[in-house]
């Protein structure tokens, strides 16, 4: 009787212990971007009040701001506002931050989520054939486009990508999300155009968004398979080095199901983790992709936002992308979990 | 005697290296029937790569040569890929070392002997499940519906060596090579393991390849020993005359083991010879 007990105990105890570390995280975050907000040299009184306002005016919003409160009462009271979804109004917009985020975050989520899918897709394949047939043809071309997607440049790929194959030949929609005639026709659900004009049933502004996002996608879908690919490549290796390998194959089992039924699974317990990293990695390092094929997303307006000095956006973005990664190593360690069982 | 199980004639195993080749196994030859062979030797004395080269495991740059290597009459040497698989698992079969790293960690060890099963029978799930709790069972493992779901993480070497030769015999196979089956297990547990073993096989009639480094364990264990120095079979003898060998390497191993009933101040260190390289002492007979 005392088992399952302790067992459930045990869990609970591990939801505790990953909630507080969790917490932590994000107190440690908050506390970066409070700090930052103080210390940056821009006076957010005068971005409010004009440099024109009289000294009475200045002092006024000064406290309405509540700037006059010890460091702490102003740390306690911004983790609250964070809370609840308050980051102040956008200098540059005049919308409160949070309306902001609401309209350019799902931009970025279509974009890194597809740019991810057509990485891992492609990237994950590509790796464990790599692996198994080492020093192959497979492997030398993997090797190859690898080493491209390191080491070109973004913008140059970006803009070559657009000049071939919307300027020359026509394949895809150019800049933007949408061609101006479907713009605004599809009732807004989640933000992200593909899956609303799904939802609305209307095929042809999903091929017209289509064709808009594939290219930028495709760009930042080829690097992260260049990432992914040499993952999965050396994680594979070291997998069918081992000796249950050895085994699998005295078993008399095929070439394929050795390295897919036995040393696949072995590696998709890391993988999750380098998936989850480099979707991450996207959601908030795609500021290039954005401005190149003006995308109106989260990695624009952090941008623009931070060259216009306003503070509330910036720092309001950043939490959402740290948010972001939080949330994203938490699934990682739930799928690491659920995927090994020498982890229960 | 009939046709042995396994004939093998000048077996070579050659790796081919920017420095030229090298050659880790060189010219061993020898027949097994239903009985259990020891393979005695120091590590890099190419017993476990003859047990791979039966197998057809030796990878390239890895080769293998030799002037006859026969599974009852029938060669098996280089055969394509494709009809070499039907023959491991389902008639040549092995058991490695430490079955903390020979089984796969994230699969359940029932779905491992299954699988193992339906690979050359066939059959539904149900039936694969009948057998591997039978497997389970020979193996000496109490409660087998229990330790069919779990991993091998959560099982003690011992057993983990014990499921290993049940999922190892499962297809019946007609030679078990066994690599070291025991060294990484507790002494405590050694002998068991070894029980077990033996008696599948005798039950059977199967052919053994027993490889191990220790000279007494196959004294006691095996009916007929082969030394192996370098490569080579440098000596081929049954194991109850092992304290009459006439090659000097197997003289001097005896005599650098311990001994309770006459215990001596130094224990002599072993003299290595070129000579033992080149050769046997005197041929093997033909049988």
């Amino acid at each position: 009787m005392a088992r399952p007990v302790s067992a459930r105990n045990r869990r609970i105890r591990r939801v505790a212990g990953t909630a507080l570390s969790l917490a932590l995280t994000l107190l440690g975050l908050l506390l970066v971007t409070f700090i930052i907000g103080r210390v940056m040299p821009i006076d957010p009184v005068l971005k409010v009040v004009g440099d024109r306002a009289s000294q009475a005016q200045y002092d006024a919003v000064y406290q309405a701001m509540g700037l006059d409160q010890p460091l702490a009462v102003q740390f306690l009271r911004y983790i609250g506002e964070v809370l609840t979804g308050d980051f102040g109004r956008s200098i540059s917009t005049g919308q409160p931050v949070i309306q902001d985020i609401k309209r350019v975050f799902p931009a970025t989520l279509e974009l890194a989520a597809l740019g991810t899918f057509i990485g891992v897709s492609i990237g994950v394949p590509l790796g464990v054939i790599a692996a198994a047939r080492r020093g192959g043809w497979i492997d030398q071309i993997a090797r190859v486009v690898a080493l491209v997607g390191y080491s070109m440049p973004i913008f140059w790929l970006g803009l070559m990508g657009l000049l071939v194959f919307y300027g020359i030949l026509g394949w895809v929609g150019g800049p933007g999300r949408q061609g101006i005639i479907y713009d605004g026709m599809v009732p807004q659900v989640t933000g992200m155009i593909l899956v609303d004009s799904l939802i609305a049933g209307d095929w042809g502004a999903f091929r017209d968004a289509f064709s808009h996002i594939i290219l930028p996608a495709s760009l930042l879908g080829y690097y992260s398979l260049a990432y992914i690919s040499r993952m999965t490549r050396s994680f594979m290796l070291e997998q069918l080095s081992a000796e249950y390998i050895t085994t699998a194959r005295v078993k008399g089992m095929s070439e394929r199901a050795v390295v897919w039924r036995h040393a696949f699974r072995n590696i998709s317990i890391p993988l999750v983790t380098v998936i989850a990293l480099s979707f991450g990695s996207l959601l908030e390092g795609s500021v290039l992709t954005e401005i190149i094929f003006s995308w109106p997303g989260l990695g624009q307006y952090i941008t623009n936002t931070l060259l216009a000095g306003d503070m509330n956006a910036v720092l309001g973005g950043t939490v959402v992308v740290g948010v972001c990664f939080i949330g994203l190593n938490l699934l990682s360690d739930i799928l690491y979990r659920v995927l090994d069982p020498r982890s229960k | 005697m009939s046709t042995p199980l396994l004939s093998v004639k000048n077996l070579c195993v050659t790796f081919a290296s920017r420095r030229g080749d090298f050659q880790a196994v060189r010219g061993v030859s020898f027949e097994l029937g239903r009985e259990r062979l020891g393979v005695v030797g120091e590590s890099g004395s190419g017993k476990s790569m003859t047990g791979r080269a039966i197998l057809g495991l030796v990878r390239p740059p890895g080769r293998v040569t030799a002037d006859r290597m026969e599974l009852e009459g029938q060669s098996i040497l280089n055969l394509p890929e494709r009809r070499m698989r039907k023959l491991r698992g389902s008639r040549i079969s092995m058991v490695m070392q430490d079955p903390k790293f020979s089984l796969n960690p994230v699969m359940t060890v029932g779905d491992q002997i299954m699988e193992s099963y339906r690979l050359h029978a066939g059959g539904g799930r149900a039936a694969a499940r009948k057998k591997a709790l039978e497997m389970l069972n020979a193996v000496r493992i109490r409660d087998p519906e229990r330790v069919m779901d779990t991993y091998p993480h959560e099982v003690s070497g011992g057993m983990g060596q014990r499921i290993m030769i049940a999922m190892m015999l499962a297809p019946d196979p007609q030679i078990l090579i066994a690599d070291e089956p025991t060294s990484a297990l507790d002494v405590s547990v050694r002998g068991e393991v070894l029980n077990i073993m033996d008696g599948l096989v005798r039950d059977r009639g199967m052919g053994l390849i027993f490889i191990s480094h220790d000279l007494n364990l196959v004294a006691r264990f095996c009916d007929r020993v082969l030394i192996m120095y370098a490569g080579r079979v440098v000596e081929s003898l049954p194991a109850r005359d092992l304290h009459n060998a006439r090659h000097p390497y197997t003289q001097g191993l005896l005599r650098s083991q311990p001994r309770l009933d006459t215990p001596v101040e130094r224990l002599p260190v072993l003299q290595r010879e070129e000579s033992w390289r080149s050769g046997e002492l005197d041929p093997l007979p033909e049988t």
